[in-house]
């Protein structure tokens, strides 16, 4: 199971969800199958056909004091806030940091400031904007606070593919510690887009779910009767680290950060290929940059948006690339879709299945669709196997990115 | 009706506190926003545009510069 290369741990974990405010409500939540969308209570709800999304279950400015708040998009305040779970449960004293870097990228970056900074622009001039404006609405942003806060000289760095954006982060931090960049990176995704506009947008798309009658029941990964995602928010964040400077420290290591497949469709701007071609190719890739076989991997926590186009060929490829023997999850069922955010919870999802040797489950899913011949966990979560184990976390984006990133028990 | 020293000082004591975190007690007529309160000229925009709000003052940007102390800003919305 492995190359003759750096080896990348998971040595902290930090996440901020619609299931909770940190890593351990999230994850418990999570394995109790509860689902973290709530009906809009603002008022704008009417102007919007979807009257429901996944907020995060603690409100960041709740947490934050109030003057750094302010100075904060909200993609920035969660991403700011996981990342200092992460950074904390990692427990670095020191480090050099010109050794330390950071990958945090978002989907859509500050766009609430942006539609907010515009009515004030409006409506009292270019004299009331608040001089933070622009490192609020840049979708670096997020990367480059907590790359201040953790002192990351070595490098920051934001990427940007829609909802693969957490996971290209997270394997571009792995490529940056195997090339002898950087001994520590903090590395994920984050995303705050539950504005009117980015609802009626994707609505325009008919991309998301409009069960208004049933929202904890509109995120239906694989049901038949699935009718589009679930917009929700949050950030997921890790803490990767070469393995030589992990056991130098005597550090806790979660997993380790095998490897990243990345590929890209090539077909369309925003509808998923339908043979699954690029969703293939990035698996494959994942498992030849891990030294990884299908047998290896036991549990894949797959994209699974809950759109009628893209979870069924997600599966096919699994099935083709992997087998029909990992457990197969769809979390979204209960987080909703955290965009750029996504990829990052779902990797810490994916390590901590390998680490707790279990499997989350996915909800809503009364009526199983046709084609789908891979192990799926429905409803309650089911134990992994002992052993050497690998887990594959998928993330796919709106431009044809395709990304998958492995992991593998210790 | 014209506000008094003491009601612009917690008027200006209020914006610093909302803006920087320093407790509003601290923000005496004295104390200069580098040397005492280390507040920086980012944080002295968003003061000023907070200020404007309050108090209905607009500080252009060629006189916020001069506005070195607590007591200079008091003075300055006095006229």
């Amino acid at each position: 199971m492995s190359k003759d290369q750096v080896r990348v741990v998971v040595t902290g974990l930090g996440a901020t969800t619609p299931l909770g405010g940190d890593v351990a409500s999230t994850w418990s939540a999570l394995l109790a199958g509860r689902s973290g969308v709530r009906t809009i209570t603002e008022d704008w709800a009417d102007s919007v056909p979807v009257k429901f999304a996944a907020f995060a279950a603690v409100d960041p400015t709740e947490v934050l004091p109030r003057p750094e708040a302010r100075r904060l998009d909200r993609a920035e305040q969660l991403a700011l806030v996981a990342a200092r779970e992460a950074w904390a449960d990692a427990g670095i004293e020191k480090v050099d940091a010109e050794r330390l870097g950071v990958v945090v990228g978002s989907g859509i970056g500050g766009i609430t400031t942006i539609l907010a900074a515009y009515d004030t622009f409006k409506e009292k001039g270019w004299q009331r904007l608040s001089p933070f404006t622009v490192p609020m609405l840049m979708p670096n942003g997020p990367a480059g606070w907590i790359g201040i806060e953790v002192g990351a000289r070595a490098g920051v760095h934001a990427t940007v593919s829609a909802c693969a954006t957490g996971a290209e982060s997270i394997g571009y931090a792995i490529e940056m510690i195997r090339s002898g960049r950087a001994d520590v990176v903090v590395a994920g995704g984050t995303e705050a887009a539950i504005h009117p506009l980015n609802i009626g947008s994707f609505a325009a798309m008919r991309a998301m779910s409009t069960r208004n009658d049933d929202p904890q029941g509109a995120s239906r990964p694989w049901d038949r009767g699935r009718d589009g995602f679930v917009l929700g928010e949050g950030a997921g964040i890790v803490v990767l680290e070469s393995e030589e400077h992990a056991r130098a420290r005597g550090a806790k290591v979660y997993a380790v950060a095998a490897g990243v497949g990345y590929s890209a469709d090539a077909h369309h701007i925003a509808q998923p290929e339908p043979t699954g071609a690029g969703v293939m190719l990035a698996m494959r890739r994942v498992l030849e940059d891990s030294g990884l076989t299908g047998q290896d991997v036991k549990h894949v926590n797959a994209h699974a948006t809950s759109t009628p186009a893209g979870d069924v060929v997600e599966t096919v490829a699994i099935n083709q690339v992997i087998g029909g023997h990992p457990l197969v999850t769809g979390t979204k069922s209960m987080t909703g879709h955290l965009l750029g955010g996504a990829g990052g919870i779902e990797s810490v999802f994916t390590v901590l299945a390998l680490h707790e040797r279990i499997a989350p489950g996915t909800i809503n899913v009364d009526d199983l669709d046709d084609g789908i011949e891979v192990d799926l966990v429905l409803g309650a979560p089911r134990k992994l196997p002992d052993g050497q184990i690998a887990a594959i976390n998928n993330s796919f984006g709106f431009g044809g990115h395709d990304v998958a990133v492995a992991f593998t028990s210790l | 009706m014209a506000m008094t020293e003491q009601e612009i000082l917690a008027g200006i004591g209020k914006i610093i506190n909302e803006i920087t975190g320093i407790p509003a007690a601290e923000v005496t007529p004295e104390k200069n926003f580098v040397d005492d309160l280390d507040i920086d000229s980012l944080s002295m925009v968003e003061i000023a545009v907070a200020a404007q709000d309050e108090f209905g003052v607009e500080i252009p940007d060629d006189q916020l510069k001069h506005l070195k102390t607590v007591k200079d800003v008091i003075n300055f919305i006095q006229g």
